[in-house]
């Protein structure tokens, strides 16, 4: 019994293994960009995020070095004294502590040239010592990159640093519920993609859950082949009508408004959608339907109380599914929406533009942005559960 | 209260599909009626027309002395129990009951009274809260019975309800529908495959097959009287036994040859034989009109046929035993005490009272 149980165990061992592993390596770089997201510009710019956990470089460096005539407080040279935070702050660069290297002190070379620190020792030494004396005192992790982010803050420090020194740029008030409103800031755009991406689900799954009732229900001429063309209609790329509808929507005045990108979300998520509700309304069992008008119910009844509710995981996932297209979407924000109306897409994307080599602010953005996605798919997973039509018809 | 009549009444799917051909039946009001007869054979689809599910071809369909053709469903005020029971699964079992009611504007206190009314009679009540598939299968079907009780309408439609229970729900719900056509008082018209169903329950029995009625009566003289060879063949089991026959004359009375047995036809049947001295027929027999000579009831006619015993299945009130008289076999059901064993040559009396004689060609019976 024993035995069989751990040979049961023993070989499910691998697959263990297999399964994990592959989870692991799906995660490393979202870890990666939420440890970035939580470093100190400093930090994030000068080192990989790996690195966030271990001690800072340095200190072995400085004991090799410097240590035997410094001491270990740096205090024991009173002329060049490194525990001074004024002294400290006049090397402004590496070299600068390299050239004191050549004085001399007592008589003798400070140290000898076959016994100096590399470049990057130096850095490392120079860095250390700046933390020591108190000049470049920060935290392992902080939120104020989500905080600049979210006001757009797009200065060397963080908002919170230059609201104090009163260095803030122009469209900055240094309110934060006000700052919240700063057009470049992911608030807004954050708002926007709400605003964007709600409609732009609910407009196709109403549409859809319509139309598929009566591709599944009602019986009208022509019905199968008006559906092969709207299914057929999927193979249409959405990057060959940008231009043509641009120039309607700009003739209509609608370009760089909400409800143009809302139409065109809903035109272009309409095929698939009746395809994907279609299937599952018409496999329900026809005697439900044909049960509930002999009970009295028009089709308008039969939609609402059954085929609706019976319908709801598909039309979940189909929420999903829509909403997440829509919110990543960058390209159709982009051109119909444009700048008047930034959503976190476009203004992810102006990140990487403005600011280049801006990880701190780039992956909170990022991670700003997957926020909703996550909510939205923690909430409706109870959707996914089968045997929702458990119990309805016998077999 | 309302008779249904089906006037002539055709159903094609497509241009060559004829599902009902021309179909003629008069149901009286409150009359228990069963559509019986093989899968495929359109008894489901004229029920379905009945109920407005499907359009009628050809014919007149009218409930009472209104004409339903182009009326929908909903209009017609008639319930329907679905085979497969159709029970909404995302309602309560109150809901599913009440659904229609709630459809139609009832009041509120009249749709609990209604619905507590039918739970009672059904023995529902302590299930009115639970989802459908918290239900065992017997329940569900209850509830769609239900669910057709508390609509009160003219016609109660089912299309076999029981065929999802297991055996002996079966014969227990087989009864509670009757007793429910008696207490309700109202126009049944019950659609199965299974005659002992048909049997037990209707007041008279619509035998169909390929679409066309073969014959309606009461279940006894479809039993004792069948039509032709088909309904002589369904009503019954096991089925009435056929053998390819000659009728002819021998010693001044009239004879069924088969061949491998000769039974002597009785003198108050042979004047409707007559016409077909020395032409094919097909002579059949019932199996519990033939007997084991030994335990032969009194009062028979009987006729003595000799045959080997090919299998034996013992029922307890009853052996079933298959026999063969030389190239033809044939099943009988005779007395338990008869000690039949296999590939024993054992003789057999055939009650003539009850044979039946039918043409070869139309398979009609001759009377």
């Amino acid at each position: 019994m024993n035995t069989e149980k751990l040979r049961n165990f023993l070989g499910s061992v691998p697959l263990h293994i297999v399964i994990i592993g592959f989870c692991v390596i799906w995660l490393i770089p979202a870890l990666g960009l939420m440890v970035t997201s939580f470093r100190p510009v400093q930090d994030a710019n000068e080192t990989g995020w790996w690195t966030a956990f271990s001690e800072k470089p340095g200190a072995a460096e400085y004991t090799q070095y410097c240590g035997k005539c410094h001491g270990e407080d740096g205090s024991e040279i009173a002329e060049a004294d490194l525990g001074d935070t004024e002294y400290i702050e006049s090397f402004r660069r590496s070299l600068q502590i390299a050239a004191t290297f050549n004085r001399e002190y007592n008589g003798e070379i400070h140290l000898a040239e076959d016994d100096r620190p590399d470049d990057q020792q130096l850095a490392d030494i120079l860095a250390h010592l700046r933390r020591q004396t108190g000049l470049d005192e920060r935290p392992q992790f902080t939120i104020t990159n989500y905080e600049d982010a979210i006001v757009g803050y797009r200065g060397t420090t963080n908002y919170e640093a230059d609201c104090e020194a009163g260095t803030q740029s122009v469209d900055l008030t240094c309110d934060f519920a006000q700052d919240l409103t700063n057009p470049r800031g992911m608030a807004l755009a954050f708002r926007n993609s709400l605003f964007v991406a709600i409609p732009a689900t609910i407009l196709p799954l109403i549409l859809a859950a319509f139309a598929a009732y009566a591709f599944s229900w009602m019986d009208f001429k022509g019905r199968i082949w008006f559906f092969a063309i709207l299914v057929g209609l999927q193979v249409v790329p959405l990057q060959m009508t940008l231009v043509p509808i641009s120039r309607i929507y700009f003739q209509l005045g609608i370009g760089g408004t909400f409800l143009g990108v809302w139409l065109f979300h809903t035109g272009f998520g309409l095929p698939y959608a009746i395809y994907l509700i279609r299937n599952f309304m018409g496999s329900l069992p026809r005697e439900l339907f044909e049960s509930a008008y002999l009970d009295g119910a028009s089709h308008w009844t039969a939609f609402l109380r059954l085929a609706l509710p019976l319908s709801m995981p598909a039309l979940a996932s189909l929420a999903i599914f829509q909403f997440l297209w829509v919110w990543n979407d960058l390209l159709v924000a982009l051109i119909f929406l444009t700048g008047r109306n930034p959503v976190m897409t476009y203004q992810i994307n102006n990140l990487v533009q403005s600011l280049g080599g801006g990880w701190h602010l780039l992956t909170a953005s990022a991670f700003l942005s997957m926020l909703l996605p996550l909510i939205v798919f923690f909430a409706f997973q109870r959707y996914f559960v089968r045997g929702l039509l458990a119990g309805s018809v016998k077999g | 209260m309302a008779s249904v009549t089906y006037d002539h009444v055709t159903k094609k799917f497509g241009e060559d599909v004829i599902a009902v051909n021309d179909l003629d039946i008069h149901v009286n009001d409150k009359e228990f009626l069963v559509l019986v007869g093989p899968s495929g054979c359109g008894k489901t689809t004229a029920l379905r027309l009945l109920a407005g599910l499907e359009d009628v071809t050809e014919g007149v369909i009218s409930i009472g002395d209104k004409v339903v053709n182009d009326i929908p469903p909903k209009d017609r005020d008639i319930a329907m129990v679905f085979q497969s029971y159709a029970l909404y699964p995302h309602m309560s079992v109150f809901d599913n009951m009440a659904f229609g009611l709630k459809l139609r504007k009832m009041d509120k206190a009249e749709i609990q009274r209604r619905v507590s009314e039918a739970a009672e009679i059904l023995g529902i009540e302590v299930l009115l809260d639970r989802k459908p598939r918290q239900l065992s299968g017997g329940q569900r079907q209850r509830v769609a019975v239900g669910r057709a009780i508390v609509r009160e309408p003219n016609v109660f439609l089912l299309d076999e309800p029981l065929s999802n229970l297991d055996a002996k729900l079966r014969v227990q719900t087989r009864a509670e529908i009757s007793k429910l056509h008696q207490d309700l008082k109202t126009t049944f018209i019950y659609v199965t495959h299974d005659q002992v169903e048909a049997m037990t329950m209707a007041d008279r029995i619509a035998v169909m097959n390929a679409g066309k009625l073969q014959q309606i009566d009461s279940p006894q003289n479809l039993y004792n009287s069948p039509n032709n060879k088909f309904v002589a063949g369904f009503i019954g089991s096991p089925a009435m036994n056929f053998f390819e026959a000659h009728v002819r004359k021998s010693n001044g009375s009239l004879v069924v040859d088969a061949e491998t047995f000769n039974v002597e036809i009785p003198k108050e049947k042979s004047k409707a034989y007559q016409k077909h001295v020395d032409t094919a027929v097909i002579f059949g027999i019932r199996p519990e009109d033939i007997h084991n000579p030994e335990f032969a009831p009194p009062g028979i006619n009987p006729q003595p046929v000799e045959a080997k015993v090919d299998v034996v299945e013992l029922m307890g009130n009853e052996i079933v035993a298959h026999l063969n008289s030389g190239s033809k076999s044939y099943v009988a059901r005779v007395d338990p005490r008869s000690e039949y064993k296999v590939s024993a040559y054992v003789q057999t009396v055939f009650d003539v009272g009850n044979m039946h004689i039918f043409n070869k060609e139309t398979e009609e019976v001759v009377r």
